[in-house]
């Protein structure tokens, strides 16, 4: 315990003395956050400055292992670095697909070598990845997915399509659920990762109802794919067509990741910040609208408990493991009825799609953007099967 | 501190888990106390039993006897309690009751906690005036006279009011019926004269009673905590009472959502087991989604109360307000997905609507809490 406050006292100096003024503001667009990778530009000298720094110090992904990029904390050191980084406002240095979920995946699954090299990659902020998973016919039914890898002895040739990648027209490289083996479903899923540059990869913004273009259709058009990239370093995690294996791995920490459970202020309640935003646009709460804040909220805190408990059950193996899918459903539907409310509080004001008020309608896009969280990453129907089936223990789930 | 219970805690959970359902079962003690229409709604061998368990005294000091435990572990006990509908009187005594005379002074604990902790006697308290629960307005009054005081006033919804050896009851000494200044905690004996009692059955079948109090003469060492300084007093009791609540109400959704889910996989119709139909998973798979919420809501709560944290108040509104909501939809949606049996008296679950109803309302339903947890936040 008193090596913990020995590390929080360090952790505050170190970031009282590395952490710019600029980088501890709340990120307020896009263009604020810190994606990395080769066509990465910074927005100011304080994010290069910033980045930099945590780069040195392991801090972009501070629980992983020095080896690899990281500054090897433990979980609780590392909840000390988030909880003074939280005090401070400290925006994360850099963001990344690499960082959430190939990493995890890498640590879990990853050859020596493809950790040496990969995971380095993504803590330095070097490559920018993107997740290949869904298809135009493979949503909530994934594994029925058709992209295929026909084997050429030292490579294999890649045709089909993917969409709903993220930023897959910023991504370096992709890691992507290809089918190698057509006769087995399960069990014909290589989880491959291949350079976005490559001879016959196209990709084409998806514009969405929130008007951003988050996701692309990504096109694979005879992609050559090498089966190795060097000694201990095999251009698939895992095993061929275990690839499965490695989707379902991430897919939990995918899941994780967009129910919120880590904390933000996501979780928080609203009605205080809705009732001073009301004020400011010259109105008084509707006392309907106030008692569903009420109830929103406290539905929100009690999630926020609930996220505090995941965590905690986590990090001791006491978590049912699929109760992911638990806190993925709950906290998507949370968000979802979250906007719902900010936009009936900001009434017609809420509803300007460009005006410099609404820092170009963001209510409108923010609230119009919630919608695909219940989606995304397994829909809550999804989410509510596999509760009945590996939970519950219900008949023929 | 994880939020988790700890090895201690545990090990306590599987006794509690193992004895209430050994002896405070739905047959032995629910069915078997109303089928005989018994006048206080519940058994004093459970009781005692409970007591040599070591339960009714685990929130009292161990200076002055107790276990010296916390509301974690009180809270483990009536998660237990709600899962098997237990009547007790542990929540109004071994947590209401035994907060209150934390407050007061070593006189008054000689004279109530052994028989407490011993199971020999039975608290109440005597908060609300009203239908729906205000403690905010406080009419009763409490008159100075000679060395002591005379009460005069009404009170409702007064648990075990009718088997208590003692009530605590909240009473104005000053200032005006909505002040939060000028009241005062008495302890009230039995059979005092000038108190009186209608019974009534409750819904749940436990009893309680509407309290006259006309012209009760009271000494002054009657007193617990300060004369017009009880606000403090009914405030720290008010707060464990609700987080107890939430804990008993965390295992009545339990008790009624395992029921429901263990019906699903027995009832077949159409020629399959009823639990095959999605629309009924997703129904189940929701219900245990809320249900852990409210849980993990009740233990934040507990903790942040045993760590004396001031935001244990919020939390506390938050969780009684959530596991009302939830308890509800766990016995509402218990009674459809059983069918037809689930309105019949022979089968269990219509017993789990009942007693969420009645503890739902106890010390402020879904939408007291939730507009206390508005007006706590500011708005």
């Amino acid at each position: 315990m008193a090596d913990l406050e020995t590390f929080r006292s360090e952790t505050r100096a170190w970031l009282e003395a590395n952490c710019p003024a600029e980088m501890r503001e709340p990120v307020r667009d896009e263009s604020d956050i810190y994606w990395g990778g080769r066509r990465a530009t910074f927005k100011n000298d304080a994010q290069k400055a910033w980045l930099e720094a945590c780069v040195a110090k392991g801090y972009t992904v501070p629980a992983w292992p020095k080896a690899y990029g990281g500054a090897g904390l433990s979980p609780a050191e590392a909840k000390v670095l988030r909880e003074e980084m939280g005090r401070i406002g400290a925006r994360p240095p850099l963001s990344s697909f690499g960082i959430w979920m190939l990493g995890p995946a890498l640590l879990h699954f990853g050859t020596e070598g493809q950790k040496q090299r990969f995971l380095n990659e993504i803590a330095r902020g070097e490559i920018r990845w993107c997740q290949g998973y869904s298809e135009p016919g493979s949503g909530s039914d994934l594994v029925s997915l058709q992209t295929f890898g026909e084997d050429k002895g030292d490579h294999w040739v890649v045709n089909g399509q993917k969409v709903w990648t993220s930023y897959a027209d910023h991504a370096d490289w992709i890691f992507c659920l290809v089918r190698t083996d057509k006769a087995d479903k399960y069990s014909g899923i290589t989880f491959m990762l291949f350079d976005m540059a490559s001879e016959g990869v196209a990709t084409k913004p998806i514009l969405l109802i929130s008007g951003n273009s988050p996701f692309c259709e990504t096109f694979f058009d005879n992609v050559e794919v090498p089966k190795s990239y060097g000694e201990d370093c095999p251009a698939y995690v895992g095993q061929i067509n275990r690839g499965w294996d490695v989707a379902k791995y991430l897919l939990g920490h995918e899941r994780e990741m967009i129910s919120g459970a880590d904390g933000g202020d996501r979780t928080a309640g609203i009605g205080a910040a809705m009732k001073r935003h009301s004020a400011k646009l010259g109105d008084d709460l509707d006392p309907v609208l106030r008692a569903e804040l009420a109830m929103f909220d406290v539905d929100a805190l009690a999630y926020t408990a609930m996220g505090e408990k995941f965590l905690d059950e986590i990090k001791v193996g006491k978590a049912h493991p699929a109760q992911p899918n638990m806190m993925k459903y709950a906290g998507t539907e949370l968000n979802k009825r979250r906007h719902e409310l900010m936009m009936a509080v900001g009434g017609s004001r809420s509803l300007e799609w460009d005006s410099e008020e609404t820092e170009g309608g963001k209510p409108s896009r923010s609230w119009l953007r919630t919608k695909a969280n219940s989606i995304e990453g397994g829909t809550s129907e999804v989410m509510l099967n596999v509760i009945a089936k590996r939970i519950l223990d219900l008949p023929g789930a | 501190m994880p939020l988790y219970h700890n090895e201690d805690q545990a090990m306590l959970a599987d006794t509690a888990r193992g004895f209430i359902a050994e002896e405070g079962n739905i047959a032995k003690q629910l069915r078997h106390w109303r089928d005989r229409n018994c006048k206080d709604g519940f058994g004093h061998g459970l009781w005692k039993q409970m007591a040599e368990m070591g339960f009714t005294g685990m929130l009292v000091e161990e200076a002055d006897g107790g276990l010296g435990m916390g509301h974690v572990e009180a809270g483990i006990v009536l998660e237990e309690i709600g899962r098997n509908l237990t009547p007790s009187p542990f929540l109004t005594s071994s947590v209401l009751a035994a907060t209150a005379l934390k407050h007061s002074s070593a006189d008054m604990k000689g004279r109530y906690l052994p028989g407490l902790i011993a199971g020999d006697s039975v608290f109440a308290v005597a908060i609300d005036e009203t239908a729906k629960h205000r403690p905010s307005r406080i009419t009763t009054r409490a008159e100075k006279s000679g060395n002591g005081f005379k009460l005069n006033g009404a009170k409702s919804f007064v648990i075990h009011g009718g088997s208590a050896d003692m009530i605590v009851v909240a009473a104005r000494t000053s200032g005006g019926d909505e002040d939060a200044d000028g009241i005062t905690l008495f302890a009230v004996p039995k059979d005092v004269a000038g108190a009186s009692h209608d019974h009534v059955r409750l819904v749940d079948s436990s009893m309680a009673t509407h309290m006259r109090l006309d012209n009760v003469e009271l000494d002054g060492d009657a007193v617990i905590g300060e004369i017009d300084g009880g606000r403090a007093v009914l405030d720290a009791m008010l707060l464990a009472g609700r987080v107890g609540a939430a804990a008993e109400g965390v295992g009545v959704a339990r008790g009624a959502m395992d029921m429901t889910v263990d019906y699903l996989k027995q009832r077949k119709q159409f020629g399959k087991l009823i639990g095959e139909f999605q629309a009924l998973q997703h129904r189940a798979s929701h219900l245990y989604s809320e249900v852990e919420i409210a849980r993990a809501a009740t233990i934040k709560a507990q903790q942040l109360l045993d760590a004396g944290a001031p935001s244990a108040d919020l939390m506390a509104s938050v969780a009684k307000a959530k596991v009302a909501k939830t308890a509800r939809l766990a016995v509402q949606e218990g009674v459809q997905m059983h069918g037809g049996i689930g309105m019949t008296d022979e089968y269990d679950i219509g017993l789990y609507m009942k007693r969420d109803r009645a503890l739902a309302e106890f010390l402020g339903d879904a939408y007291f809490h939730a507009n206390r947890v508005a007006t706590l936040s500011g708005y």
